[in-house]
C-alpha cells in the first residue's frame, strides 16, 4: 500500500512540477507532405546541434496552422508546416489570437505526379484536360457543356485504355488538393473550354472558376484523408485505379508505382527545378516569432533547415526529393534578420 | 358423462419402444446435437485458421526488422579530421565523409577492384554520421587510435540482403543503381557486409524517415511504459476506491443509478473523445507539455476507469454476503468489514480488470493522436525519473502507426516488428493476469 501511495504521491508532485517548467523543445506540426523533410532536418539538427531534436507531427497544413493560430505561448506549438501559402483568413484567425508575428520560410518545391499499379492498365500519358474530362461534373462534348458522361478513359482519349475511371485524390484538409484543384483540374477546364462555355452560359467569371474546381462525388473520384501510404493501398487493390502522389514517395515506391507524364513532361526533380513539369507547388513553414528567444533552438531550427548544407541541392532534402529552391538564399537573409510577413 | 362414449379401442395404443432401439424422435435429437457441435469445432477451427494467419503473417513481416545489414570497417579517425568536422555546420555529414573514404581504402587494402565513386558508397552506407559523432564525442581519446565500427547500411542494401529487393525487381534510382549491387556483392564475400541482430531496433529512438536502420522501439516502450505508470498510479486508487463506495456503502437512490448509468455509457465512449478532451483540458486550460507520457497517462487513465470500475464492483459482488454477514455479526465495522475480509477475496478479481484495463490502454493509438505523441518524437530515453513524465515521447502504438506511414519499405518493415514487440507485452500481461485468476481466485 504504501509503495502505491508513494507512486501516486510522485505522479502528482510531477504534474505539479512541469506546469510551471518551460519546454525545452521545438514543437512542429502541420503538412503531412512537409513531415518527411520536416524529420530529417529535426533528426540532422539533434544530431549536430546541443539542442534536443525537435518534436514533429503530421495532421495536414490546415490543422497545423489551426493550431499554430491558436496563440502565444508555451502550450501552443512553434512552427506550422505547410505544403501551401497561409490564406487571408488564416492569418487574420492567427492575429485574433495574438500570434501577428509570422515568419514565412518557403523550403523548396514538391512535384506532385500521377502514379497507377506498375503492372496494371497502360496510363503512361495524362494532360490536365484528360483529368478535368475523368472528373468534372460538366465537361465539354461536341461544343456543349453538358453533364459528364464518360465513364471510362477511352470515352474521350482513345490513347488511354479502356477502363473505368476511378482516382484517389488527396482529401480537402491536404494542402496537396488546392495544388490539384488548381493546376490540373481547373487547368484542364480551361484547356477545354468548360470554363468559357460555363461564362458564356450567363455564370459570372468567379463562379466559373469555383465551378472548375470541383470533382464529381459518385465515386470515381475518391478522397483521401490519411496520407499516401493510404492512397498506395488503395492503389494496390484497385488495378484500374490512378493515385496522386508527391514526386519523393514515388520515388521511393518505384517497385510498386509506375508513374505518368504531365502534359507530356515526366517529373522529375530537374523538370521540376525548371518549371517544365506544370504539377508542382512550393513548400513553408511558418514560425512563430514571439517564440523566438523563449524556446531554446527555434531560429536556429529554422537556420539550420534552410541551410545550403542541407534545403541546398546537395543536400540530404533533395537526396530525399524536395526540389531545391533557387531562390534559397533571400530566404536565408529573410529567417537571418526575423523578417515577419506583411499583414 | 359423453366422455365414456369414447370408445377406447379406437384410440392409438401408446408406443412401446424399447432403450435399445432409437425411435425418430431420439435420432433427430442426437442429430441435432451431432450438428451443434460440428457447428462449434467448425467456429473455433476457422477462429483458429484466422489466428495462424494473422500470426504467420506478422511474424514473417516482422522478423526483418530484426536483423540488421551492417558494415564493420576497422577507421581511424585523426583529430585533425575531428576538429575539421566539427567546425562545420552540418558535422555528421562530414564524419560520413571522412568514414566512405575509410571504408574505400579497406576495399582497396582487400584487393577489390571496385570503382570508388563517391556517391555509391553513399547510396550503400546508411546514415552513420549521427553514430561517429556521438561516439568520439562521449571518446575522445579514442581520436587516433583504430575502432572497430559497425555501422549500418542503407534501407536498400539490406532490402538486397533479405530478398525483398533483387536484381530483376530493382530501377536505378538515386536511392540504389545496379553498378552499386556489383560492390555491394564484393564487399559480401570479403566479410565487410554482414547481417546482424538488431539489438538498436529493441533499444534505439525513432529516426529520421532516410534512415530507417537507425529506428529503434526502445524509447517508445519506455514512455509507454511512463504512461502505464501513470495509468496504474492513478486509476486503481480512483477506480477501486470508486466502486468500493458504490458497491458497500452508497445508498441506493436516483443520484447513484445516475452515476452507474454513466459509468456504464463512458465505457462506451470511443478513445478519440479522451483525446480532444486531453487536448483542451490538459495542454490547453492546464498547460501540461505536448507530447508528454504524463498528458497521454492522463487521458489513458479517463479511457480505462470505467473499465476498471467495472470490473472492480462485479468481483466485489461476487464474494458471497455471508462473509460480510460473518464479519458484521462478530462486531466489525462495515469498513473493517470490505477491508478486512471483503477486499482481499476480490483482489483477484480487480487485479485481472486492472491488468486487462492496462493492457487495453497499452494498445490505444488514438488519443494520443491529438495530444502529440504521434508523428517524429526521436527523443532518447529520459533523464531522469521525473523527466520521463514530462519529456516528449512517443508510446509503442504511436511509434508503429507513425513507422507504417513513411514512404521507405525498410519503416514498414519495423512497423511489423514494432508490432510483434508489442504484443509479446500484451500477451505477458494478459498471462499474467490469467495466472492471479488461477492462484488466488476462491470458489464458493
Amino acid at each position: 500500500m504504501s509503495v502505491k501511495l508513494t507512486a501516486s504521491a510522485l505522479a502528482i508532485a510531477a504534474v505539479a512540477a512541469t506546469s510551471a517548467a518551460a519546454r525545452d523543445q521545438v514543437q512542429v506540426a502541420g503538412s503531412s507532405t512537409v513531415l518527411p523533410y520536416a524529420s530529417i532536418v529535426a533528426e540532422a539538427f539533434g544530431e549536430n546541434t546541443d539542442f534536443p531534436t525537435p518534436v514533429v507531427e503530421s495532421g495536414g497544413s490546415s490543422a497545423g496552422l489551426k493550431r499554430f493560430c491558436q496563440g502565444v505561448g508555451t502550450e501552443h506549438t512553434d512552427v506550422a508546416n505547410a505544403s501551401r501559402k497561409i490564406r487571408e483568413k488564416e492569418i487574420k484567425a492567427c492575429a485574433e489570437n495574438g500570434v501577428t508575428e509570422i515568419i514565412e520560410v518557403r523550403i523548396g518545391y514538391d512535384g506532385i505526379v500521377f502514379a497507377s499499379q506498375k503492372d496494371g492498365p497502360a496510363y503512361t500519358a495524362f494532360t490536365q484536360s484528360d483529368i478535368f474530362n475523368a472528373l468534372a461534373p460538366k465537361v465539354m462534348v461536341d461544343g456543349e457543356l453538358v453533364d459528364n458522361p464518360h465513364t471510362k478513359w477511352s470515352d474521350f482519349n482513345a490513347d488511354l485504355p479502356a477502363e473505368d475511371i476511378l482516382a484517389f485524390i488527396p482529401g480537402t484538409k491536404h494542402g496537396t488538393r488546392e495544388v490539384f484543384e488548381e493546376k490540373v483540374v481547373a487547368a484542364g477546364c480551361e484547356a477545354t473550354g468548360a470554363m468559357a462555355a460555363m461564362i458564356a452560359g450567363g455564370m459570372s467569371e468567379d463562379d466559373a472558376e469555383d465551378a472548375c474546381l470541383e470533382v464529381m462525388a459518385d465515386g470515381r473520384a475518391v478522397d483521401i484523408d490519411g496520407d499516401y501510404t493510404e492512397t498506395l493501398a488503395s492503389i494496390d487493390a484497385n488495378a484500374n485505379g490512378i493515385g496522386v502522389f508527391g514526386l519523393a514517395f514515388y520515388e521511393n515506391n518505384t517497385d510498386k508505382l509506375k508513374v505518368a507524364t504531365m502534359a507530356g513532361v515526366a517529373p522529375s526533380t530537374e523538370s521540376i527545378a525548371t518549371g517544365e513539369y506544370p504539377v508542382s507547388r512550393p513548400l513553408f513553414f511558418y514560425v512563430k516569432k514571439a517564440h523566438i528567444g523563449v524556446i531554446p533552438g527555434l531560429k536556429e531550427y529554422a537556420q539550420f533547415f534552410i541551410s545550403d548544407e542541407l534545403a541546398g541541392p546537395d543536400g540530404p532534402l533533395a537526396q530525399y526529393g524536395l526540389v531545391s529552391d533557387p531562390a534559397l538564399a533571400e530566404t536565408q537573409v529573410n529567417v537571418e534578420a526575423e523578417g515577419a510577413m506583411m499583414n | 358423462m359423453s366422455d365414456a362414449t369414447i370408445d377406447p379401442v379406437t384410440q392409438p395404443a401408446p408406443k412401446r419402444s424399447s432403450l435399445h432401439q432409437t425411435d425418430a424422435r431420439t435420432r433427430k435429437r442426437n442429430a441435432a446435437e451431432k450438428r451443434f457441435k460440428a457447428y462449434g469445432i467448425c467456429a473455433i477451427a476457422v477462429g483458429i485458421f484466422f489466428l495462424v494467419v494473422l500470426a504467420v503473417s506478422i511474424i514473417r513481416s516482422g522478423l526483418p526488422a530484426f536483423t540488421q545489414t551492417v558494415v564493420s570497417v576497422e577507421f581511424t579517425m585523426t583529430q585533425d579530421q575531428f576538429d575539421a568536422a566539427e567546425g562545420e555546420l552540418f558535422k555528421t555529414k562530414a564524419y560520413s565523409a571522412f568514414f566512405n573514404n575509410a571504408l574505400v581504402e579497406t576495399l582497396k587494402e582487400k584487393g577489390l577492384e571496385v570503382e570508388s565513386d563517391a556517391k555509391a558508397f553513399e547510396r550503400i552506407l546508411g546514415k552513420t554520421g549521427g553514430t561517429l559523432r556521438e561516439f568520439y564525442r562521449a571518446n575522445p581519446d579514442e581520436l587516433g587510435k583504430e575502432v572497430d565500427f559497425e555501422l549500418s547500411a542503407s534501407s536498400r542494401v539490406d532490402g538486397y540482403m533479405n530478398g525483398r529487393l533483387t536484381r530483376d525487381n530493382m530501377e536505378d534510382s538515386r536511392f540504389l543503381e545496379a553498378a552499386d549491387l556489383d560492390i555491394v556483392d564484393a564487399m559480401i564475400t570479403a566479410g565487410i557486409i554482414k547481417e546482424t541482430f538488431n539489438w538498436n531496433f529493441i533499444t534505439g529512438a525513432d529516426s529520421g524517415v532516410d534512415n530507417p536502420g537507425g529506428a529503434g522501439i526502445g524509447a517508445s516502450v519506455v514512455g509507454s511504459f511512463f504512461m502505464m505508470l501513470v495509468v496504474l498510479c492513478l486509476s486503481l486508487p480512483i477506480g477501486v476506491a470508486a466502486s468500493i463506495y458504490l458497491e458497500e456503502f452508497a445508498p441506493q437512490n436516483k443520484f447513484t443509478d445516475l452515476i452507474e448509468v454513466n459509468i456504464s455509457n463512458l465505457a462506451a465512449v470511443p478513445s478519440i473523445v479522451f483525446g480532444i478532451l486531453g487536448l483542451a483540458v490538459f495542454i490547453q486550460f492546464m498547460h501540461l507539455p505536448q507530447s508528454a507520457p504524463l498528458v497521454g497517462g492522463l487521458v489513458l487513465t479517463l479511457m480505462t476507469l470505467p473499465t476498471i470500475i467495472i470490473s472492480t464492483r462485479a468481483s466485489l459482488k461476487a464474494v458471497p454476503p455471508s462473509i460480510r454477514d460473518a464479519a458484521l455479526g462478530l462486531g466489525a465495522s462495515r469498513m473493517q468489514a470490505v477491508f478486512h475480509h471483503v477486499l482481499p477475496l476480490a483482489m483477484p478479481g480487480i487485479l485481472t480488470g486492472t491488468i486487462i484495463g492496462l493492457a487495453q490502454a497499452l494498445g490505444e493509438t488514438a488519443p494520443l493522436l491529438l495530444i502529440g505523441m504521434v508523428g517524429f518524437v526521436a527523443r532518447g530515453y529520459p533523464e531522469g525519473f521525473i523527466s520521463g513524465f514530462t519529456d516528449p515521447n512517443s508510446a509503442m502504438p504511436a511509434q508503429i502507426y507513425t513507422w507504417a506511414a513513411r514512404a521507405d519499405v525498410g519503416f514498414y518493415e519495423k512497423a511489423w516488428g514494432g508490432i510483434i514487440i508489442l504484443l509479446i507485452f500484451l500477451l505477458t500481461m494478459n498471462i499474467l493476469a490469467v495466472i492471479l485468476r488461477r492462484r488466488f481466485e476462491r470458489r464458493w
